[in-house]
């Protein structure tokens, strides 16, 4: 059973993350978390000295996180982003595909159903900023060819 | 009284508790007095029921009724479909639910 | 299903379908072994369109669009049978409901969908659920382009969308293209009505429509986006309401109440300044791919030269095309509305043996092909005029030739307490009293189109708020009883009916429409539908004639 999942090369971000309006009140910190009502947005001047942005999943229902995440990559941040809290397998697949590249859930996720889920959809109909491409992207040599 | 009632896990059935195990029938229903919670909790884990709740009904004549039309059209079946209710064959089972 | 004119899987398509059915499998696998309780398991069996209601399980499965071949139709027939108690219930999102399915036959279930490029995803939960729209797309000559290439590019969008699997609430989104309006557009939470430009094809967009409890009419949030920006505009609609919809009552949770509280202005200065920011981040399928999917839906071969004449002579035959039978954009072909509310029936619903009967009749009739709609009743798009007495024929043997289109006793019904966990009052009792006092067809004709609507709770799946004559089930005090309403519309001219007053007992309500429709006879004036006399007359007279 995983207690804390990385989909990145080298060692996790350690500093305690601190809450978006402490963040943007001082200059030193390098790690934030982002509660669901907070505005993602708020970070963007900052991201140059972000090393780890916690996105806190008090309940799984709740999927502001989502937009939280996708707005990080989408304005550039490459630094690790973590989802916290109420993470379950059958969210896994969502998270990575809007950026998400680490996972410290409250209960520790079983490894197999993790890479079960990973594995199990080869395609995906949207572009998202996770690289992979959607099959109305795949499609076009064949529409192509005739 | 007290009735126990839910789905069967499996099929979905409505199911009520009937003192040493599930009957489809609410005429089997027993009254569970204060256990229902913990029946539930304990049979939900079992595997045997899903959803499972506790309500108020008394004891007629005709066995135990529930309270509120929703478990008596739960007991019986759709009232706009006799032919799948669990009594087909009397014209009149529609009644007991009003 | 070889020369259909409807959209056909790719490799694609059905790998990801394939999957779900093997994940659902597992998941339900993993349920009845007890390694997933209830809580875990129930938001991944309704995102599966599996619901734990009154009676059993009930599956929802997804008719995109309301679009169907005569092939899916025979299995939906089959499953009916084999799985189901031989019927299923056709629902005011034109998909169907089975009534009772136990859980170990559900991942079946879905193999078999599967296999005829089917499924029931998103039909449940808090995402975009299956796109809706119009009945008559591709075939009513009114429209300036058909909409199902944007339905299905929809979705594919929709679908598995990562962001916008956990919104506040469901999301419906309908696409029409008509003046007309046949799918309850702006009572969506987004709609679209297609409208052409300098010759352009665009979509208007409204949004924050409803029912529920608190039902409100879309407004226009913008007035022209086109096919090949339209995932990038609908992303930045979905994510602001994503972001700021309210998650702190479920009841004000819907895009509607978030549109209301911050004004349409402000939604509309959001939406735009993120749909800027979605215009970079390459999100849009190329035009290659959204002609790929618009040539699934060219028109069909028409044969040519059929003649518009349809013999009359069988007075039944006569009413039924006149009522039943709309106009077809061919020459010598029409468009056949079949009507699954029959005296005694129960809206909506069809047997196994009748959904095979009209997948038979459109494979010989309708080029294979069938459509739902939002009044749960089913239609043949293309059917030769010269077949229709044939059609009809066969349909009347089966109790399907009702000729009551959006007449009285056409009336849509939630399932009610007589199937639904959530309802408060039975709904199908009522529209069968309801049709049985007005059963007469001269005296229905007489009152014209007359749209009644049902809902058994306050969710409204029975379209009470958009009736000319609505009806709401509340529950006082355990006992059933009925509020009514007069004066909506879920049609171009979209309005929301009022309640007229203390409500009724079943048979109270009953009476209560029969004074209301005597009301109307006595008011109306030369071509006025029940719903223009009470516009112009108001709720005054009608109230005196209830309640006086």
């Amino acid at each position: 059973m995983a207690e804390f999942l990385s989909f990145r090369d080298g060692d996790a971000a350690q500093e305690p993350a601190v809450t978006v309006e402490a963040f943007t009140g001082q200059s030193n910190a390098t790690a934030v978390r982002i509660e669901p009502g907070d505005d993602a947005r708020e970070l963007l001047p900052h991201l140059g000295r972000i090393a780890l942005v916690e996105v806190n999943f008090p309940v799984f229902g709740d999927g502001r996180g989502y937009s939280a995440a996708r707005i990080l990559r989408e304005s550039g941040y490459d630094g690790e982003l973590r989802a916290v809290g109420d993470v379950l397998v059958d969210q896994i697949v969502a998270m990575r595909r809007c950026g998400f590249d680490s996972f410290r859930p409250d209960k520790p996720l079983d490894d197999a159903a993790v890479e079960r889920a990973l594995n199990r959809y080869a395609d995906v109909y949207q572009r998202t900023i996770d690289g992979r491409s959607p099959v109305w992207a795949k499609r076009r040599p064949e529409t192509q060819n005739g | 009284m007290k009735i126990l009632t839910g789905n069967d896990l499996q099929s979905g059935d409505v199911i009520w508790w009937a003192g040493d195990g599930w009957s489809r029938l609410v005429a089997e229903a027993v009254d569970v007095g204060e256990r229902g919670d913990d029946l539930a909790r304990t049979e939900e884990a079992a595997l045997r029921v899903v959803g499972a709740y506790v309500i108020d009904g008394t004891l007629t004549e005709e066995g135990p009724r529930p309270a509120h039309i929703k478990d008596r059209i739960r007991a019986l079946g759709p009232t706009i479909r006799p032919d799948l209710t669990l009594k087909p064959a009397d014209a009149d089972i529609g009644k007991w639910v009003i | 299903m070889g020369d259909l004119t409807m959209y056909r899987y790719d490799s694609y398509d059905q790998a990801i379908v394939d999957a779900r059915v093997e994940e659902f499998r597992d998941q339900t696998q993993r349920r009845l072994a007890g390694q997933l309780t209830e809580d875990q398991f129930k938001p991944l069996r309704l995102m599966n369109g599996l619901y734990l209601q009154l009676h059993a399980y009930m599956l929802r499965v997804a008719i995109p669009y309301g679009t169907l071949s005569a092939a899916q139709m025979r299995v939906l027939g089959g499953i009916a049978r084999k799985y189901d108690k031989g019927y299923g219930h056709f629902t005011t999102r034109q998909n169907l409901q089975y009534n009772w399915i136990k859980l170990s036959d559900a991942p079946d279930i879905l193999a078999e969908l599967a296999k005829v490029e089917m499924h029931a995803i998103q039909t449940s939960g808090n995402c975009i659920r299956n796109i809706s729209s119009d009945q008559y797309a591709g075939v009513d000559a009114a429209e300036v382009a058909d909409p199902r290439p944007w339905a299905e590019l929809l979705r594919q969008w929709s679908t598995f969308h990562p962001e916008f699997t956990y919104l506040p609430r469901k999301f419906k989104i309908a696409v029409i293209a008509a003046d007309e309006d046949r799918s309850a557009m702006r009572l969506h939470d987004i709609g679209l009505k297609l409208v052409s430009r300098d010759g352009v094809i665009g979509a208007e967009v409204y949004a924050g429509g409803g029912m529920g409890r608190t039902p409100m009419v879309a407004p226009l949030i913008r007035d022209f986006v086109t096919e090949d920006e339209i995932v990038a505009y609908l992303e930045a609609c979905l994510r602001v309401y994503n972001r700021y919809g309210r998650r702190d009552n479920k009841y004000k949770a819907r895009i509607k109440i978030l549109v209301h509280e911050i004004g349409v202005e402000e939604y509309r200065r959001q939406v735009e300044e993120e749909f800027a920011h979605m215009r970079q981040q390459g999100l849009n399928p190329p035009v290659e791919e959204l002609a790929r999917i618009r040539a699934f839906f060219a028109p069909p071969a028409y044969e040519t030269g059929l003649s518009d004449k349809i013999d009359r002579a069988d007075p039944a035959f006569a009413l039924w095309v006149d009522r039943n039978v709309a106009a077809h954009k061919a020459a010598g072909y029409a468009i056949v509305n079949i009507s699954l509310k029959p005296q005694g029936g129960i809206p909506g619903d069809a047997s196994a043996e009748q959904m095979e009967l009209v997948a038979d009749l459109a494979d010989r009739y309708s080029l294979g092909e069938i459509r739902v709609t939002h009044a749960q009743n089913l239609v043949l798009p293309h059917v030769r005029k010269a077949d229709l007495p044939a059609v009809w024929q066969a349909l009347e043997e089966a109790g399907l030739a009702e000729a009551n289109l959006d007449l009285i006793t056409d009336i849509i019904a939630c399932p009610g307490l007589d199937y639904c966990a959530l309802a408060n009052a039975r709904a199908i009792p009522v529209a069968q009293k309801i049709a049985a006092r007005f059963a007469d067809p001269q005296r229905q004709r007489d009152l014209g189109e007359l749209k009644l609507k049902i809902s058994g709770c306050i969710n409204a799946c029975g379209h009470h708020h958009a009736g000319h004559i609505g009806i709401l089930g509340v529950d006082r005090k355990g006992v059933e009883n009925y509020q009514l309403l007069l004066g909506g519309s879920g049609a171009q001219d979209a309005s929301l009916g009022q309640i007229t007053g203390p409500g009724f007992s079943e048979d109270g309500v009953v009476e209560a429409i029969e004074k209301v429709t005597d009301i109307y006879l006595e008011q109306r004036q030369d071509g006025e539908r029940f719903l223009d006399t009470y516009r112009r007359i108001g709720m005054k007279p009608f109230k005196e004639a209830i309640y006086g």
